[in-house]
């Protein structure tokens, strides 16, 4: 079921026009943010579909930034979110394209600063509600309703029982888990959904287990 | 997942056989999902009606919309109703203002709850607040009131869609006036079968209506299709508790507006690339937005015509 709650429904409280192109793009926006880690330095923001027919309208445009400056659909400085990203240091660039993407509304973040770059591709599936559909190339499924982590790592036998392991010692129980990669024995990522926030040390244990190149998580 | 229901008739059977409210229902399997108690569940629609309250009252005292295209049709419909003219009658007319200065309030990005969509955030408060002066609802009531609407809400999101780009503005307004319809007719004393026969009857009443932004706003004619479904709700609400019923099921009118959705050409589901989007008059004031044109003069010739 896309929908689990009765305030995706009724809810969420927001900033207008709208709930798809508004509340839902500030969502992917601070999704975007929280797997990258921290404020990106710069963030190419490319838009498809109708998203790209008409963010300048729905201010889609100021909430997706606003998203990136970790502002919550509510949050009255959306409006002035291009004003802010720059008092915070945070430069960005919109591409409306032309592809044609799975869903409608879709919008894809290049994210990075000094430190690294990153890819997260997110699409509003209505009502203010998201999933995040690629991260790095990697197609997944997360809907950002749940806190999760998403783990790259080399594609070798025990990554993922370590993981699991390394959860299963903070006694955090796993919802959903996904695990994917790009071809045999290369890279791969692991999408988990987990019933509680991590705190930011079982990720770094996370981070010292071999083979693992990057851990990030999403907060709710 | 454990849900305890997934289609109006697994819900209304249960309301029915269980002896409950719609709205009960709704709450208790949001304490199932979510793992909250009740009173954190009304807490925070208790908070929801509180946003939807301000967001009337802010509409009533008049707003204007940033490009200036909407705004002030709430207070002219208030004061056309304190002069006593009121030909539809005094609890339409007030549930229609009262879904436009929600809807004024949204396009000119002030705070609104989305029920379910911003686009849509107009019926289900309208109503709720016009049908307040009649029936004299308890606060609890009230925010039964958006339970009810959410679990007709919840059934429509999972089985067909809540998004005016994926199933035009049927599935938006289509949606919500729906969902106002049965919880009008439960806040009123009506049976749980009786508020999905005032869904029905709604929601058949406005499939195949196209998702057709100016400029791709939430503009026009966003705003007074909110009035219009307004309307609808309460005339539906009152054929289902006079006893009139649909013909075809509640599920399966979801399944039609699924599918004619899906058949609509992606230009009539809000790329503003088709229907009054792409009237002479939507191009220019498409054109007067995003590339410096007058919008002004064209908004005066229309009020000249």
């Amino acid at each position: 079921m896309k929908f689990t709650s009765v305030f995706d429904i009724i809810g969420p409280v927001m900033i207008g026009p709208s709930s798809s192109h508004t509340a839902g793009a500030a969502r992917i926006g601070r999704v975007g943010r929280d797997l990258f880690g921290r404020q990106p330095k710069w963030v190419k923001i490319y838009l498809y579909g109708s998203f790209a027919e008409t963010y300048r309208g729905h201010g889609t445009d100021v909430a997706i930034v606003g998203g990136l400056l970790d502002y919550d659909t509510d949050d009255e400085r959306i409006k002035t979110a291009f004003e802010e990203a720059k008092k915070a240091g945070l430069q960005f660039e919109f591409i409306p394209e032309t592809a044609n993407k799975e869903h409608p509304n879709t919008a894809r973040l290049l994210m990075g600063d000094d430190e690294g770059e990153m890819s997260v591709e997110g699409i509003s599936i209505g009502g203010g509600k998201i999933e995040i559909s690629e991260v790095n190339g990697f197609k997944l499924r997360l809907t950002g309703g749940m806190p999760a982590i998403l783990v790259v790592h080399d594609d070798r036998a025990g990554c993922i029982a370590n993981v699991a392991n390394c959860l299963a010692m903070h006694e955090v129980n796993i919802g959903h888990m996904e695990v994917s990669r790009i071809e045999r024995g290369l890279t791969a990522l692991m999408v988990i959904e987990v019933d509680q926030n991590i705190d930011e040390r079982i990720l770094e244990q996370i981070s010292y287990i071999p083979h693992i190149t990057k851990v990030s998580k999403i907060n709710n | 997942m454990d849900v305890l229901f997934r289609s109006v008739r697994e819900l209304v059977e249960r309301a029915e056989t269980e002896g409950k409210l719609i709205s009960e229902l709704m709450i208790e399997q949001e304490m199932l999902i979510s793992g909250r108690t009740r009173e954190e569940i009304f807490a925070q629609m208790d908070r929801n009606l509180t946003v939807m309250e301000e967001a009337v009252e802010r509409g009533l005292r008049g707003v204007q919309s940033v490009t200036g295209l909407t705004g002030g049709d709430a207070v002219l419909l208030q004061n056309y109703i304190a002069q006593g003219k009121s030909l539809a009658g005094d609890l339409l007319l007030d549930a229609v203002s009262k879904a436009v200065a929600t809807n004024e309030v949204n396009a000119a990005m002030g705070t609104i709850c989305a029920t379910p969509t911003a686009g849509s955030a107009g019926v289900v408060p309208g109503t709720l607040f016009a049908v307040q002066n009649k029936l004299n609802p308890t606060r609890e009531q009230m925010i039964r009131y958006l339970f009810t609407s959410g679990a007709f809400g919840f059934i429509v999101a999972n089985n067909a869609s809540i998004s005016g780009a994926e199933g035009g503005c049927q599935a938006e307004v289509g949606s919500a006036s729906a969902m106002a319809a049965a919880a009008i007719v439960e806040m009123a004393g009506g049976s749980p079968q009786q508020s999905s026969e005032a869904f029905a009857i709604t929601l058949k009443n406005m499939l195949g209506l196209v998702c057709d932004p100016v400029a791709g706003l939430v503009e026009v004619p966003c705003v007074k299709r909110n009035a219009m479904g307004a309307s609808n709700s309460l005339v539906a609400a009152d054929m289902a508790l006079a006893g009139v019923t649909s013909r075809i099921p509640c599920d399966e009118v979801i399944g039609a507006m699924y599918r004619i959705g899906q058949a609509m050409s992606p230009n009539l589901k809000e790329t503003a690339r088709g229907g009054l989007a792409a009237t002479p008059t939507g191009k220019a004031i498409t054109h007067a937005i995003f590339e410096g044109g007058n919008l002004k003069e064209i908004l005066n010739s229309r009020t000249n015509n």
